[in-house]
């Protein structure tokens, strides 16, 4: 079995893996690292997007293998020194959550595209969120959250 | 109103684990020695099994067990039980087994048909494709307005003609003489569409067996674990219920669908014991596709009677409604008394027959899907209404305003068994309209024209009967279960306040809003307040949630015991502050000698019942702790009036919705925010069903075309709007919150108005879901296609 090694949130990791263990389950499995979560098995869903390498990636469409020597962030990493993100911070004052499956996923995604564009139009995110679904919220928070957060005015 | 009390938009308790991937959902809990099953299902909708060969799988690497309906019969294993069998079938229920495995056919594509147990999951995943099946195909049927055809192939030995019952509800007598002398009759046929919940998170289940107590725990993602306690301990293991625990911490959201015991709980259950080690499954989201229980899929004639003044005389309805392959818990609830009683809406309607003719089909069982019967009744009342105003030239607005239920008929008597017992409708749709700007729709129009677009508005004006269900209701209408909550608050000496309910948190922020109630009718901080729900070990009992029952009725059980924990705590005051009980006034959280300044606090209240040296223990226990088991006395009775705005390409029948509306009425709102979040994620729901969730089954071979979200489509953040609420307050006058229940007003109102609003765009009639091609065709068929 080959074995792979990465950064995750700061730690290196390594183990041994099957070619066809995918990232995510390297994640949930080996690390024990279950805030990613796996929503879908056709990579629509994004519940399982993490950062390699600061872009927010789908986990469950990566092989572990692929991920070898990366620096991989997920939310257990995001927060910092006991405080939350200001994108989880704004999720929590705009209620961007109800049942918070897809949370994980809608987070880090929502921080890659604030930082690839720091000021998108409500278009623009409801256009990045198009890999990300979410069965509760209807987005309308989802979309109040993100836009607090590009105003700097998160939680 | 405090900062965390009832009215106020607390922020949730529970969001700082979600946020920080510290959720405990039951597939990221690991038992040790866990093994991993994988489940064999059946590719085919309809096949005779002759036989199965597991030799290869069992010899497969890491393989543990394999294992077919044989061993499950062999081991006296009952089969999946159903938890309603609804009253008042004018044809016997014909209600088929359902093993946990099958055992010599299969009814749908997914059926359960082996089950394999490895020491990891690729095993066990493997060694199932070397199972070897020899399937025997049979036709297979796939819809309800076909199975009672003398051509469609029987399903079930014990279902003749593939009918489940028939069922009818209403005057029909009465309805037809209304009929008879109608100065106008509006017809309508409709489908309303099967959806599959999709719930993000999958299924996921895990057996474990105690050698030392002989006893079983299964962690699950289920909305009401002390249901499937009880039918998996009692029907399926047939073993006392308290040697069984259902552990259910957090679910990844329900919609209905985890509601059922499902076979694969028993399975990992059962095989826990059998292998001697943990057995765990998650399904994969195709699994979900294919297993889930599944909503709606109704196929619907219904008529509505008028006088010559536009006053709605009598109801006629006839609809097939689907069970799927297999009777699911509460699969007949949905097709039946959570339908027809609902069918008077806000009107009065005199006269009203409904019968339903309740089949099985070669598809996924169906069950709730969120508002379970009372979108379906809601659909057609409000497309008929519509038609109706159009048919007759009243105003659609107008029609409603004649037939309205007025305010000074509450409580009202509906022909159709349900008595509303408050409600305020005029108000709700005046409102609506003006934030809606009805009056500017005309300006809009025109706008839209000039652009080459094509705008509609469109309205629904519904009921909901929920807060489920007085227990006495619940077994006349035919469930097996009451319908009570149950609540225990629990009281620590230094003053933190536990609260141990029966619903179950899927989302919902129940440990927020519960702990709201708390905090109000004690007086204790909010923070010093903790919601244990989710584990038959820890809470004393339950039935979950589902029908938008959890605030009215846990949320009231739970007030219900801090009465009572109150009325405990001014006997202690008295004793302490040497006064009479009546002279104790209770206030903000202070027990007051009434026109003194003497008092004690809930806290000092706490810690003399906790620590007694100064009790009056010869009179009174020590503790304070309270418990509750409260049934309501009737079902409550949301209504609101959702408003839909769509521009429509002709060129591509793509609909945008330009403007969503809501005024709702809930009656008292304990946290805005949340009921808020509620209704975003019932009309996305409902906007699903009506712009683009269908399930579709191919009519020949019964496949599931639509098994993944490439095929099944889902909204998503790009397909919806913002949304616009607005809220009246019409109290529920019989429990102690005045509460009436949010969780499916969305799904309910959404379809019918966004569908109505097509209509008022394109000029014809259109089902459900109004796809591009859909609206682009019905827009080609039009007397004047090209304008
Ligand atoms: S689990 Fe990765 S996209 Fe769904
Ligand atoms: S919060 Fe439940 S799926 Fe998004």
């Amino acid at each position: 079995m080959p074995t792979v090694s990465m950064t995750v949130n700061g730690r290196s990791a390594a183990g041994e893996v099957e070619g066809r263990t995918l990232l995510v389950e390297f994640l949930r499995e080996h690390l024990r690292l279950t805030g990613t979560h796996v929503g879908c098995d056709t990579s629509q869903c994004g519940a399982c997007v993490v950062h390699v390498n600061g872009k927010s990636v789908k986990s469950c469409t990566l092989l572990a293998v692929q991920a070898e020597g990366a620096e991989v962030t997920t939310i257990e990493g995001l927060a910092q020194n006991g405080e939350l993100h200001p994108m989880q911070a704004a999720f929590k004052e705009h209620h961007g959550l109800q049942c918070g499956f897809c949370t994980p996923g809608m987070v880090m995604s929502a921080v890659d595209l604030l930082n690839t564009n720091a000021h998108p139009s409500e278009t623009e995110i409801r256009d990045w969120l198009e890999g990300n679904i979410c069965r509760c919220t209807g987005y309308h928070n989802i979309v109040k959250a993100i836009q607090a957060v590009a105003q700097g005015q998160g939680g | 109103m405090t900062d965390t009390g009832i009215g106020a938009s607390v922020r949730r308790k529970e969001d700082n684990r979600f946020l920080t991937g510290r959720g405990r959902y039951t597939d990221d809990i690991n038992r040790t020695g866990q093994a991993y099953a994988c489940f064999l299902r059946s590719p085919h909708a309809h096949a005779k099994i002759d036989g199965i060969d597991t030799g290869a799988a069992k010899n497969a690497p890491g393989v543990i067990a394999v294992l077919t309906g044989d061993d499950v019969a062999a081991d006296g294993l009952g089969g999946i039980p159903c938890g309603f069998a609804p009253t008042g079938v004018q044809a016997p229920h014909n209600a088929p087994p359902r093993p946990a495995l099958v055992q010599g056919k299969v009814c749908f594509v997914g059926d359960l048909v082996a089950m394999v147990i490895a020491d990891d999951l690729n095993q066990a995943k493997d060694a199932a494709e070397l199972i070897q099946v020899d399937y025997q195909e049979l036709p297979a049927n796939v819809d309800p307005a076909k199975a009672t055809d003398s051509s469609t192939t029987r399903i079930h030995e014990a279902a003749e003609n593939n009918l489940y019952a028939d069922w009818g509800l209403g005057d029909k007598e009465a309805t037809d003489q209304a009929f008879a002398q109608a100065h106008h009759v509006t017809k309508i046929d409709l489908i309303n569409n099967r959806q599959i919940p999709n719930a993000m998170e999958p299924r996921c289940s895990i057996g474990e067996y105690d050698q030392a107590d002989e006893s079983y725990t299964l962690y699950t993602t289920t909305q009401n674990p002390h249901v499937t306690r009880l039918l998996l301990a009692a029907y399926v293991l047939q073993i006392p219920e308290h040697k069984l625990r259902v552990v259910s911490a957090d679910v990844g959201g329900g919609f209905g669908s985890k509601i059922p015991h499902y076979p694969e709980e028993a399975l990992v259950t059962w095989t826990a014991k059998k292998v001697g080690r943990p057995v765990k499954w998650t399904a994969e989201r195709s699994e979900s596709f294919l297993s889930d229980t599944h909503g709606r899929d109704h196929v619907t004639r219904a008529e509505l009677a008028l006088d010559e003044n536009g006053k709605f005389l009598a109801l006629r309805v006839h609809t097939s409604a689907s069970l799927g392959a297999y009777l699911s818990t509460f699969g007949a609830m949905s097709t039946t008394y959570l339908y027809a009683p609902v069918l008077s809406g806000q009107y009065i309607i005199p006269a009203i027959y409904c019968g339903v003719t309740i089949v099985f089909t070669n598809t996924a069982p169906i069950d709730a899907e969120r508002g379970a019967g009372r979108p379906e009744a809601t659909y057609l009342v409000e497309r008929l209404v519509e038609n109706a105003a159009r048919e007759t030239g009243i105003d659609r607005i107008e029609i409603r305003r004649r037939n309205f239920i007025p305010e000074d008929a509450f409580p009202y008597q509906t022909p159709v068994v349900l008595a509303y017992d408050s409600g305020n409708y005029a108000p709700i749709l005046d409102k609506a309209l003006e934030m809606a700007d009805r009056a500017g729709f005309e300006t809009r129009n025109a706008d839209a024209k000039s652009r080459g677009k094509l705008r509609g508005i469109g309205f629904c004006t519904y009921i909901e009967a929920c807060g489920i269900a007085p227990s006495n209701v619940a077994g006349a209408i035919g469930a097996g279960i009451g319908l009570y909550e149950s609540a225990e608050v629990r009281f620590a000496v230094t003053g933190a306040v536990t609260v141990f309910t029966g619903s179950h948190q899927h989302g919902q922020g129940h440990e927020t809003t519960f702990a709201q109630i708390v905090a109000d009718r004690l007086g204790v901080p909010f923070d010093s307040v903790d919601i244990v729900h989710g584990d038959t070990a820890r809470v004393q009992w339950g039935h979950g949630t589902y029908g938008s029952r959890s605030l009215a009725v846990g949320g009231s059980a739970i007030a219900v015991a801090c009465d009572k924990a109150i009325e405990k705590g001014k006997k202690v005051a008295a004793h302490l502050l040497e006064a009479s009980v009546t002279d104790i006034e209770f206030k903000d959280g202070n027990f007051t000698v009434s026109g003194t300044d003497q008092s004690k606090s809930f806290g000092e209240i706490i810690a003399a019942a906790m620590v007694p040296h100064n009790f009056p223990l010869d009179e009174m226990e020590p503790g304070l702790d309270q418990r509750s088991f409260y049934d309501p006395k009737n079902f409550t009775f949301p209504a609101g009036c959702h408003i839909c705005e769509v521009e429509i390409d002709p060129d591509t029948g793509v609909v945008k919705i330009v403007n969503w509306t809501a005024v709702d009425d809930f009656g008292k709102i304990v946290n805005p925010m949340i009921v808020e979040g509620q209704i975003h994620g019932g009309v996305a729901h409902g906007i699903g069903q009506a712009l683009l969730e269908n399930c579709v089954y191919d009519p020949e071979s019964g496949q599931l075309l639509t098994g993944s979200y490439m095929d099944y489509c889902m909204p998503r953040a790009d397909d919806l709007p913002n949304f616009n609420l607005g809220f009246t307050e019409t109290p529920c006058p019989h429990n102690p919150l005045g509460v009436k229940g949010c969780g499916e007003a969305g799904a309910i109102a959404a379809p019918p108005a966004l569908i109505n609003a097509v209509i008022d765009a394109i000029g014809v009639d259109i089902d459900m879901p109004a796809t591009p091609e859909k609206v682009w065709r019905a827009l080609q068929s039009r007397p004047q296609a090209a304008e």
